[in-house]
């Protein structure tokens, strides 16, 4: 029971957005998709739902074809997928139709929590209700895949924290994949339990977060110490501020000299530095 | 509770020692139920599947207990065994830690233990 894609291509012309992916995403998931801007997430999670056509590369859902299963999978994003001069409560409604299931009480709650009224018609709710509104739709739709991308987009810190629970409750009450693409990485290490990491059209890293934290750690003292060391390590990337160097390695800290303090990694230093495009820094 | 992300211990098992913590302190007495892979999920916005490794954890030392259907519940005798396993902790956790930092202040044994009467006898 997944989705898998293989050799998943998209071309804008000479431009590859998504460059010979090959992912698999399991059931009963919550996955974190980190890249930087342009670095083709959405329109990963675009084909993966079948809204924007491949160049190359074929996907399945249990071994069948997607494209024959779209209502196993929904994608919510900033372009509205709706004609926003309906009321929100239709759109709930008509979600429900579409998909075959939508969770009205959850939807109600939520509404409440949000302070969302539906009778409102979509285009006239300001930005970030307009984000709130296809939250809970994402949140509510019965669909095995659900693909947030950048869920929380203008969204202040209360409102983002009763997402984040209600992800979870919903996640917990009818366990599904979800696959959030965010640039808020410290607000969502602890909540995903697999990255998968794109960089600039290439899928980089898909790691459970336990795994890719424990798979190297930082190193930090004066530049040229910190540089001795490296030398014969498998370095990820660095930053230097005020003549003290942090570097990220790859493997266990072992025989470190005094004055070098070993520090763990953290998910969004290691997101950078992993996609930070310094000579000699490219993680391979 | 409080999850550090920026510690080198694993969420898990920051969750397995914070309700180790809370048990010890009687928060959660003995035979009582603990919170719910639910309730501290959405608590703490961590993974449910993180949640119930720490869970795990402390079943599988006879912290805690399963009661089908029911929840998890404190087991007979586990403030002692928490006692027991901080006590053969306390060695490498606090007093390593406490002479190399003396050390790398250049604090005497002496000073030290000088410091620790004071710390006891408030003089």
């Amino acid at each position: 029971m997944s989705i898998q894609c293989e050799h998943l291509t998209k071309r804008f012309g000479s431009v590859a957005a998504v460059d010979d992916a090959s992912v698999t995403l399991e059931r009963e998931k919550i996955y974190g998709l980190l890249g930087r801007n342009g670095a083709g997430k959405s329109t990963l999670m675009g084909l993966l739902t079948d809204r924007i056509r491949p160049t190359a590369g074929t996907m399945t859902i249990d071994g069948k074809p997607l494209r024959d299963n779209v209502s196993r999978v929904y994608m919510m994003s900033e372009e509205p997928l709706y004609p926003e001069s309906y009321k929100v409560r239709d759109l709930f409604r008509w979600t429900g139709e579409f998909y075959g299931g939508f969770d009205h009480v959850l939807a109600q709650r939520l509404c409440n929590e949000f302070n969302l009224d539906t009778k409102k018609k979509a285009a006239a709710l300001s930005t970030g209700y307009r984000t709130i509104y296809k939250i809970i739709i994402a949140l509510c739709v019965d669909a095995d895949y659900i693909f947030l991308d950048e869920p929380v987009l203008g969204m202040d810190a209360g409102h983002r924290e009763i997402f984040y629970k209600a992800l979870l409750e919903t996640y917990m009450a009818r366990p599904r994949t979800f696959v959030v693409s965010t640039h808020l990485i410290e607000e969502v290490a602890g909540i995903i339990e697999d990255v998968i990491i794109i960089d600039q059209g290439k899928l980089l890293q898909t790691e459970s977060v336990e795994n890719l934290l424990h798979s190297g750690y930082n190193i930090t003292g004066a530049i040229d110490a910190v540089d001795d060391y490296c030398r014969d390590q498998e370095l990820i990337g660095y930053d230097i501020i005020g003549g003290i160097k942090t570097a990220s390695i790859l493997g266990k800290a072992e025989n470190v000299p005094n004055g070098l303090t070993v520090t763990p990694l953290d998910l969004q230093k290691l997101f950078i530095r992993m996609t930070e495009h310094k000579e000699g820094t490219r993680y391979e | 509770m409080n999850i550090n992300f920026q510690s080198e211990i694993p969420i898990y098992l920051q969750i397995a020692r914070q309700l180790e913590e809370s048990i010890l302190t009687g928060i959660y007495p003995e035979e009582t139920q603990v919170p719910s892979t639910t309730e501290l999920s959405t608590g703490l916005q961590i993974n449910p599947a993180t949640v119930l490794k720490g869970m795990n954890q402390l079943v599988a030392d006879g912290i805690i207990y399963k009661k089908r259907g029911v929840g998890m519940f404190v087991s007979t005798g586990a403030m002692g065994k928490i006692r027991q396993a901080r006590q053969s902790e306390f060695y490498d956790n606090y007093v390593l830690p406490l002479l190399k930092e003396a050390q790398r202040l250049g604090i005497t044994a002496q000073e030290l233990s000088d410091m620790l009467k004071k710390g006891e006898t408030g003089k």
